[in-house]
């Protein structure tokens, strides 16, 4: 075979010129960088996503009101039902959120299926003050079973009581760190009242535990701008004066019941609730669903880029089938010689498409490893464990040899086609 | 005695079928017994580059046939084409056409490549092949590293490796001084006398066409002169 000959020619070659050769690969190297960090990134994205919505327990059921998409809506019209002209951007109001009552009859339909519901209502961000000492809080109303199928540990005090659900206490859990801050120890916290100075009203809350921060996990438990203060659901509902309504409410399946099926009863369950609802409607997800959804987003988002970075590998073989037919009029006396010596047409063409292919290689290579080195980066930069993936990286090598050697047929047709006698002449 | 090169009746012509239809040789016969050292002379414009294309096979006859060591080149396929030069055919330039960033020792092995030789053997025989030319020192040198006679040299051991039956010879001095072309030409003497080469030598050179054993001249498509210098008896 020719072949080890032919990489040894073609490396001699791209030596020969190393600046034409590098401006050539740019546009690989660009194409397969950006394919490659986007991949990392992407696999990097998708596994943590996937371990963080695990870690959320798989037997969930989320259940939110949502608006209406304008398709549904669409279909149900043809339906040949009434319904009042929906806005696209309709603004909640209170006959459009889950009421408690639905929620208690839904507990009582389903009892068997159903371990723990778990509501919770944000009241807002305010900052927390004890004797001058000031810190922000995040207050999120909660029930009993907002702790079932999210568990804190406690460190100092107690939970919340059944008291001070039914009494609407001003009673409240605080974080570890955030006593610490507070109070000293968490010991100290305990049993103190503090005053809360909200948006548009000031309360006093009384410490009955402290919670431990790092078991803070999941969605519900993400605070943005304060330390999550937890408070019973209807002292919540007191505070924001909201009505006894809902617009996300959580179920835990029973051990053994199958998710998937408990979310079809209840969403048949909101189904005669929502029904003259023209704006919104009742979606239930779960785990499996989630993920599938957050899969194909990422997907979506990787699929368009990846076709921005199939332009830019499209352009980078035009460069490299340009630089080739360069290389080809340049060595024209060359495959003059060649010829005369023997080689057969379908050894030329073998040499220079070698030539492209390992061009386009070794821009593969090079725009691999940036690419990696770029994802790994931008991975650490968001946070998550760079995970490249194996995959992308084969099939970006092989796209990029693919690139030469459908780039460089052309030209090494062109050689080869060459008249001997023409191509020893010319000068 | 046997002819390595049959010609009969050779015309070529170019731009076939258009208004400037053009006729370079218009029949030619020639015969050259192996072991010859013969010589084609002519002015410019003579037809005596296209004859040596059709000799080398890089070209076709438009009519007449061709037999070169008993093939018939006229029915041979453009791969048998190749294959007939890479293993009938040294060809020697007036430009060398040696392979540039590419060292003399692997410009001699490239016919072998061609022709398929294992790596150690053609190496082996590229590195006869330059002690036979006085380039051994040489071998690793690139051709621009190379003056003018040595390249010459080295294509004359790389026109020799597959051991051809002929060894064309277009204008081989013609770009070299007076005293290394004369190195060239002995070359060329002792590649026939000790190997008993066939060579064929294209030249406008009266001089150089003196030195060989017979002299072709050819004008306006035709030959026009057959001088018989020595007759030679070949083995």
């Amino acid at each position: 075979m020719l072949l080890g000959e032919n990489i040894t020619l073609a490396i001699t070659s791209l030596k020969s010129n190393k600046m034409r050769a590098l401006l050539t690969m740019l546009g690989i190297i660009i194409g397969i960088a950006a394919v490659i960090a986007i991949f990392t990134v992407g696999n990097s994205l998708t596994i943590s996503i996937e371990e963080s919505l695990q870690s959320m327990g798989s037997n969930d059921v989320y259940v939110m009101v949502s608006e209406r998409s304008q398709e549904h809506d669409y279909s149900q019209k043809l339906d040949g039902a009434e319904y009042a002209v929906s806005d696209s951007d309709a603004e909640m109001t209170d006959a459009d959120y889950i009421t408690s009552e639905m929620i208690q009859e839904m507990y009582e339909r389903f009892d068997d299926d159903i371990y723990a519901i778990n509501i919770s209502h944000s009241a807002g961000r305010g900052t927390a003050e004890y004797k001058n000492t000031k810190g922000k809080v995040s207050l999120t109303g909660t029930t009993v079973g907002y702790f079932i199928t999210s568990p804190i540990d406690i460190v100092a005090g107690s939970m919340l009581s059944q008291q001070d659900y039914n009494g609407q206490r001003m009673s409240c859990l605080v974080q570890e760190d955030f006593a610490k801050d507070m109070f000293g120890d968490v010991k100290e916290a305990v049993g103190k009242v503090m005053d809360v100075e909200l948006e548009d009203s000031n309360i006093s809350l009384t410490i009955v535990g402290v919670y431990k921060s790092a078991s803070a996990s999941g969605m519900g438990m993400i605070s943005f701008g304060g330390s999550t203060v937890y408070i019973p659901l209807q002292t919540a509902m007191g505070i924001t004066h909201s009505k006894d309504h809902f617009s996300t409410i959580r179920v835990s399946a029973a051990v053994g019941v199958d998710t998937e099926q408990l979310s079809k009863n209840i969403k048949s369950f909101y189904e005669p609730y929502y029904r003259n609802n023209a704006d919104f409607e009742v979606t239930v997800m779960t785990l499996e669903s989630m993920i599938a959804m957050l899969t194909s987003m990422l997907d979506t988002i990787t699929m368009a880029i990846s076709i921005v970075a199939g332009i830019a590998l499209l352009v980078g073989g035009i460069g490299v089938m340009n630089i080739m037919l360069v290389s080809v009029t340049e060595r024209t006396r060359e495959i003059g010689t060649r010829k005369a010596l023997g080689a057969k047409n379908s050894s030329i063409r073998a040499q220079f498409i070698v030539e492209a292919i390992i061009i386009c290689l070794i821009g593969g290579i090079i725009g691999l490893i940036l690419g990696i080195t770029a994802g790994v980066i931008l991975s650490n930069y968001m946070g998550y464990p760079a995970m490249p993936s194996i995959g992308g990286i084969i099939i970006s090598l092989a796209f990029s040899m693919g690139i030469g050697l459908f780039f460089g047929y052309f030209p090494a047709n062109k050689a080869a086609q060459m008249n001997p006698i023409d191509a020893l002449r010319y000068e | 005695m046997s002819s390595i090169i049959r010609l009969e009746n050779i015309v070529k012509k170019f731009y076939i079928g258009e208004p400037n239809e053009l006729e370079i040789l218009h029949g030619v016969s020639l015969e050259v017994k192996e072991g010859e050292f013969l010589s084609i002379v002519g002015p410019s414009g003579s037809g005596k580059s296209t004859l040596m294309n059709l000799i080398g096979v890089l070209d076709r006859p438009t009519s007449g046939s061709y037999y070169l060591d008993g093939i018939d080149v006229e029915n041979a396929h453009d791969n048998e084409l190749s294959d007939i030069r890479n293993q009938k055919i040294g060809f020697v330039f007036q430009t060398y056409n040696l392979i540039s960033k590419t060292n003399a020792l692997r410009n001699v092995e490239l016919p072998m490549l061609y022709a398929g030789v294992p790596k150690a053997e053609r190496r082996k025989r590229a590195q006869e092949l330059l002690e036979l030319v006085e380039m051994s020192d040489r071998a690793n040198h690139l051709p621009e590293e190379l003056s003018g006679g040595q390249k010459q040299r080295v294509a004359i051991a790389r026109a020799m490796a597959n051991d051809p039956a002929i060894i064309l010879a277009d204008e081989p001095t013609g770009a070299l001084d007076t005293k290394t072309g004369r190195l060239v030409m002995d070359l060329f003497h002792k590649l026939n006398e000790e190997q008993h080469k066939t060579i064929v030598l294209i030249t406008h050179s009266p001089e150089l066409a003196e030195e060989t054993d017979r002299i072709i001249s050819i004008r306006d498509g035709n030959i026009v002169s057959e001088v018989v210098k020595r007759e030679r008896q070949v083995l």
